[in-house]
């Protein structure tokens, strides 16, 4: 649910989307309403371990975006053929662990950045494997992952 | 970062991740925190000195107020304010971002003002200072990067505002965040800039300007938490509905291993200044108590024992009910005496102390077979265990005794004894409860103690405590003829000043020979 805060900023953002693009490998699937939103990601260049492959990011957002970071999953999607990435900060469940979405949230930053984040957080990736402890963590997990209290082990993201 | 809810955290076991969990902004202050300075404990602390004579293993302590704890802050800003000729809001900043280390803070202050300044998260000297906020003309309309409204460059000076670091937000949206943060995240101190990745500190002025006056009084609040938290001197008394804050110098962590501080607040309640317990928890070490504790806590075997208070009678199969803490049990039916513990007969316990306390190893040591080994070593925990609940609930019994205490004194006044000549009764009680309770922490003692000449000293100490106790329990629970009223009243009166006399005997052996190192424990404390 959207508040004027919220929607006033989302409305903005839409409309600068629109006019002005997303950047490359960046697609805005849907934004049917001022709640949930869903980007495309894929991850550009042949040196990338996810060539050929596209994700699918889902924000969710409260009232109190975007002073409150939205709840960020990768989504498996079969109309967009996307798939839960592969990668050491994404549980097998969509969720993410990266500082951005946690105590590194600035209220300046928006949709696109985050997706940007996400897409450089792939790309700097070498090697296939879930995070540490991701069957235990999918097991217990909140349905939010904003709920989870991330310990960020590096810097990059 | 510690958490509540474990289910939803993350760990990593890898040593690797270990640096970088607290953050840059938490780890310099954490180091500090651990390995505090050996000056900041002068055992013989100047404003701590009006005491009475204590035992070697007691601690001095003041027991302070949240406005004391204020002032004591004030005085430290003040301090720092002369000296380093500053405002006093910058030198609270400085202060919280050194954790309260005034020599550590002047010394960098001393090298490199600017940079302490920017390292703690305020504005150089140099630039506008959001408290002397000059009128400066804008000349240009302002859109607020979050909420996206508009200001025309009249109302920018009024209805947006900077921390010195160019980033420009409106004053709906400072407020929006502000209180969010202490709202929902208990922050206080470290609250920053929204800009991204902006270090700069939200100023206490600021706060109270912005936040609605329930929320700039919970910012207070706690920032006098964290001041205590961050402190190695002080501690909060861990009982609820108390707000005093002990202060002690005596305590570095690494005494530990040989004290046990345990302090009595202004609320009349016992807590350990070493670990927070909210009890006292003599004689057994911090670590001990707590590792004790999980323990209890993880074994299924405990939640078996903690059965119904009912047994039934060893010899004609009735069951009985225990209603007091006394241990001596006489089944109302067959009249058959035996030990609540040990369900052994009572006349063994009478004259000669039974090995009711002492678990026997040899059971242990003779076993063969790994599965006979885990067995034995499950018996010997449930031994300690048993006695170790069972005092604990004997003391909560107890407590309940008090209301029949209360009405018994009554009724004593109506035999002739005034109602200072029955308080004999309620401090029977009192001593019997402090007893339990140092009896229950020594069985967690004796789980983890290895056996040798000491450990059998430690041991009769305990039996004879366990007696003094039993005996006194005992005679509580009888109910006199009003004729030999007086005779109780001795009686009891003579119990009493046993069980203390006993239990300190217990208690000052274990403590002092804390400091002589004479205890070798099963685990490294
Ligand atoms: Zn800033
Ligand atoms: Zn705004
Ligand atoms: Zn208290
Ligand atoms: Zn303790």
């Amino acid at each position: 649910m959207a508040t004027g805060l919220a929607s006033k900023r989302l409305m903005k953002e839409l409309a600068e989307i629109k006019s002005k693009g997303t950047p490359p490998g960046i697609t805005l699937l849907s934004a049917e309403d001022m709640q949930v939103w869903l980007f495309s990601i894929q991850v550009l260049g042949d040196e990338t371990i996810y060539k050929g492959e596209t994700f699918a990011l889902k924000m969710k957002f409260g009232p109190r975006y975007p002073i409150e970071c939205p709840e960020v999953t990768f989504v498996a999607d079969q109309t967009y053929n996307a798939v839960i990435p592969i990668h050491p900060h994404c549980y097998s469940n969509g969720h993410i662990c990266a500082s951005i979405l946690g105590n590194e949230w600035s209220p300046v930053l928006n949709c696109v950045a985050i997706c940007i984040t996400m897409q450089s957080m792939l790309a700097s990736n070498k090697k296939k494997e879930r995070p540490q402890g991701n069957d235990r963590y999918v097991r217990n997990a909140p349905s939010n992952p904003k709920l989870t209290r991330w310990h960020y082990d590096d810097d990059t993201v | 970062m510690s958490s509540d809810d474990e289910a939803n955290d993350i760990y990593y076991d890898d040593d690797d991740y270990g640096d970088d969990f607290d953050g840059q902004a938490g780890s310099a202050e954490d180091e500090s925190m651990s390995e505090p300075d050996a000056e900041g404990y002068d055992v013989l602390s100047p404003s701590i000195d009006d005491l009475p004579q204590k035992k070697p293993y007691d601690v001095t302590y003041k027991v302070r107020t949240v406005q004391e704890i204020m002032d004591m802050q004030n005085r430290e800003v003040q301090k720092i304010h002369a000296l380093l000729d500053i405002p006093t809001s910058t030198a609270a900043i400085l202060l919280r971002h050194h954790v309260w280390n005034s020599e550590k803070l002047q010394e960098a202050y001393f090298t490199d003002p600017e940079q302490t300044l920017l390292d703690a998260g305020l504005s150089p000297p140099s630039s506008p200072s959001p408290v002397k906020r000059t009128r400066s003309q804008h000349t240009v309309p302002f859109e607020c990067p979050i909420c996206c409204m508009d200001f025309t460059k009249e109302q920018v000076e009024d209805l947006t505002l900077t921390m010195g670091c160019g980033h420009r937000f409106c004053r709906t949206c400072w407020t929006e965040y502000i209180s969010g943060k202490i709202r929902d995240e208990g922050e206080s101190a470290r609250i920053q800039c929204m800009g991204e990745a902006c270090k700069r500190i939200v100023r206490p002025e600021l706060v109270d300007e912005l936040v609605p006056g329930e929320l700039s009084k919970k910012y207070h609040n706690l920032l006098n938490a964290a001041y205590v938290a961050d402190s190695p001197s002080l501690r909060w008394c861990p009982h609820p509905g108390c707000e005093h804050v002990i202060e002690c110098h005596q305590v570095p962590p690494r005494m530990l291993n040989q004290l046990v501080p345990t302090v009595k607040c202004d609320c009349g309640r016992f807590l350990c200044f070493g670990c927070g317990y909210a009890g006292n928890h003599r004689p057994v070490l911090c670590k001990i108590v707590k590792m004790w504790e999980k323990k209890c806590a993880d074994d299924s075997e405990t939640a078996n024992w903690l059965q119904a208070n009912t047994k039934e009678c060893t010899k004609c199969q009735s069951t009985i009910e225990k209603n007091g803490g006394c241990n001596h049990m006489t089944c109302k039916k067959c009249k058959w005496e035996f030990c609540w513990v040990c369900m052994g007969p009572w006349s063994e316990h009478g004259t000669s102390w039974y090995q009711c306390n002492r678990f026997d190893e040899k059971s242990g040591i003779d076993a063969r077979d790994t599965q006979a080994k885990s067995r034995a070593s499950l018996e010997r925990y449930l031994h300690y265990f048993t006695r170790y609940a069972n005092h604990d609930q004997s003391a909560k019994l107890d407590a309940v005794f008090y209301t029949t205490t209360e009405n018994r004194m009554k009724a004593m006044q109506t035999q002739g004894l005034s109602w200072i000549e029955t308080v004999f009764m309620r401090n029977a009680v009192d001593t019997i409860i402090a007893a339990r309770i140092t009896l229950k922490y020594s069985y967690a003692m004796a789980f983890y103690l290895v056996r040798n000449n000491d450990t059998e000293i430690f041991e009769s100490n305990q039996t004879d405590l366990e007696m003094a106790v039993e005996n006194l329990s005992h005679q509580l629970e009888t109910n006199p003829e009003p004729d030999i009223l007086m005779k109780m009243k001795q009686d009891i009166t003579n119990l009493s000043a046993y069980v203390k006399k006993r239990s300190d005997i217990l208690l000052d052996d274990v403590l002092t020979g804390y400091f002589e190192g004479r205890w070798k424990f099963t685990v490294t404390v």
